[in-house]
């Protein structure tokens, strides 16, 4: 019991949330053990102290930079195709070639990297606000709500990713927002168990019974006790999600059903070099594929390094 | 244990009751109404007569009711563009898909406990790090860029298997082609086996560190029966709910495994039908998919059970 409070505190120390959290209701005991013999370092030098997830750290920061920093220092015309230029070798003119329609190859990168970014994070932050939401409801609420809610997260569950994705790609127009929504749709489930299942057993905690107790209303814990406890794997769950959302995306793409050109993602990149692999014009295939191992490879560690940050007992065996 | 197991199946059953409902409010969701299962080319004379036909202009509770019953009576709908029952398809190319799925499982599972057992003896060495990064890349790589790469490496540069999938309408036809059945199944295993050697890396991880292991070792039993005895045995039962809960996943992948290589599965049919906007085959096939895979966790949870006490 003392060693979670613990973890509790150093989220909460960590995240600025310390003073709303000490305010009003929180007896003292709950709080102390955070300062007591253990004296955990905080969130970020356990976090820094994880070479992975700083190598990963640096690798998003550095592909986030290429795509939105980059256009900037290297301008490409990616809106007019050039077929005159189609299918050009990499050379001094273009460092990683053309694609089928003359676009240059590291100009549609960096454009595509927007969307593949935007996109990903956009789902992954929308999801977890959803399934945060709807499991700390579930959680909080306990008994037949939960029930309720959990078997619709069950249901969801159930229906493979892709398949829903299609359904909903096949029937509306992919659009950059329309995608965001059906990726969301897709990742908000597993936050909502988690953060569900963390909620469950935060309100038999001492802290939140005594918040009660003294009369809190019941949205006000949720918000000021219940929430400001899981906002460690909430993290931990949006990098994750967002490196699921990254990958749903080139598969949505690859069956035909990504956002329509002229707009580019990698996935798009990726799947429309496969049609020339066996030409053997390598640079419409490897430079996409391996921005999209590099990104969610780097957004996993980061998420490995933050889980591993806020579990304290993993830091202690 | 029975009690328990009659216990899962309620839950599994309103979980598939929860799945009509989702495919229920997808059909109602389609711009244009259920109307738009007929196609796009329908008139609207036809669409008229069509919702009337099917009871698509009666209180949605009744629809919903009704929906129930033609489930029950085995009826999916009907695929306008193949002129066939959803159901008929279904038949003819769930098998085939079950048998790449199962196949990869297998390999997976095969490759994936060997893996994750030797990274958790050897934690944090240089067999760790590398099997534990080469799992990671292989988690983080699209399903159609692995099929390439195996395309690319087998098919061309040493040009020992087939580029596609085996072709035939049925199972028996498709076991015949074992050679074309290769890059399809290990193309799927890929994802498979990262996430599974991950999580049998923890899951040892944390049976190595428990007392009765240290006890077994105390009482001087042999390495090898330490760990084949004390920690394979509780390391691997989580494994049961991870097959379960990775399906809906391996699924996705099937879909873009079946599109690459052209398997005649329900992937390859899905994704035609979802370029070609044949909706009925896109609900009936994920409202059959979704609820083998409410079957296939329900399953994994019972056996579950049978095989350990302590959840009973």
């Amino acid at each position: 019991m003392k060693r979670d409070s613990n973890i509790g505190s150093t989220r909460i120390g960590e995240s600025g949330l310390r003073t709303e959290t000490v305010t009003g209701s929180d007896p003292p005991d709950a709080e102390d053990p955070a300062h007591g013999a253990a004296a955990p370092a905080t969130l970020g030098q356990t976090f820094l102290r994880n070479r992975m997830g700083v190598a990963g750290l640096a690798a998003l920061i550095g592909v986030a930079l290429f795509s939105f920093l980059g256009p900037h220092l290297y301008q490409t015309n990616q809106i007019n195709t050039n077929i005159v230029q189609a299918h050009l070798a990499p050379s001094w003119q273009h460092p990683l070639g053309t694609d089928q329609v003359g676009y240059d190859i590291l100009g549609r990168l960096m454009v595509a990297g927007q969307s593949s970014l935007i996109v990903g994070f956009s789902a992954a932050i929308l999801a977890s606000f959803l399934g945060t939401l709807w499991g700390a409801i579930a959680g909080y609420c306990g008994g037949w709500i939960d029930a309720v809610m959990m078997r619709v997260v069950d249901s969801f569950l159930s229906v493979p990713p892709l398949l829903l994705a299609l359904v909903l790609a096949s029937v509306y127009k992919p659009t950059i927002p329309v995608l965001i929504v059906v990726l969301a749709v897709l990742s908000w489930l597993v936050t909502a168990r988690v953060v569900r299942g963390e909620a469950l057993s935060l309100r038999v905690r001492d802290f939140v019974r005594a918040a009660r107790f003294v009369g809190s209303r019941e949205r006000y814990i949720i918000r000021r006790h219940i929430l400001p406890n899981i906002i460690g794997s909430i993290a931990v769950l949006v990098t994750l999600s967002a490196a699921d959302a990254i990958l749903l995306l080139a598969a949505l793409s690859y069956l035909g059903l990504g956002p329509p050109p002229p707009a580019a993602n990698w996935g798009e990149m990726l799947a429309n070099g496969l049609n020339y692999a066996f030409d053997g014009y390598w640079w419409l295939v490897y430079p996409a594929g391996i921005l999209i191992v590099l990104t969610v490879v780097a957004i996993n560690l980061i998420g490995d390094a933050l889980r591993e940050a806020f579990d304290v007992r993993l830091q202690q065996r | 244990m029975i009690a328990y197991s009659l216990w899962r199946v309620s839950q599994g059953l309103l979980v598939v009751l929860g799945v009509t409902v989702i495919v229920f409010v997808l059909v109602h969701l389609l711009p244009g109404g259920p109307g738009a299962l007929l196609g796009e080319r329908a008139t609207p004379e036809q669409i008229k007569a069509f919702l009337q036909a099917n009871g698509y202009d009666k209180p949605i509770y009744e629809q919903y009711i009704n929906y129930l019953r033609q489930l029950l009576h085995g009826d999916l709908g009907y695929s306008y563009l193949h002129n066939a029952t959803v159901s008929s398809l279904l038949a003819q190319n769930l098998p085939k898909s079950a048998l790449l799925v199962g196949l990869s499982y297998i390999v997976a599972l095969a490759v994936a406990i060997p893996f994750g057992l030797m990274q958790a003896l050897r934690r944090n060495r240089a067999v760790d790090y590398v099997l534990t990064g080469l799992s990671l890349v292989g988690y983080s790589m699209p399903v159609f860029w692995i099929a390439l790469v195996l395309i690319s490496l087998f098919a061309i540069n040493y040009n020992i298997l087939p580029p596609v999938g085996p072709s035939g309408a049925t199972v028996s036809e498709v076991v015949q082609q074992p050679a074309n059945l290769v890059l399809p199944v290990l193309t799927l295993s890929v994802v498979t086996v990262a996430q599974f050697s991950r999580f049998v890396r923890s899951s040892a991880i944390d049976v190595l560190v428990q007392d009765y292991v240290r006890t077994a070792r105390s009482k001087g039993i042999s390495e090898w029966h330490v760990v084949s005895r004390h920690v394979v045995r509780n390391s691997l039962l989580p494994i049961i709910t991870l097959i379960g809960l990775s399906l809906p996943g391996t699924l996705s992948g099937a879909v873009v495994t079946e599109s690459v290589f052209n398997y005649p599965g329900m992937g390859l049919l899905f994704w035609n039908a979802a370029a070609a906007h044949d909706i009925p085959v896109l609900l009936g096939f994920t409202l059959v998919v979704s609820v083998s895979v409410v079957v296939g966790s329900m399953v994994a949870d019972v056996l579950y059970a049978v095989c350990d006490p302590r959840i009973r």
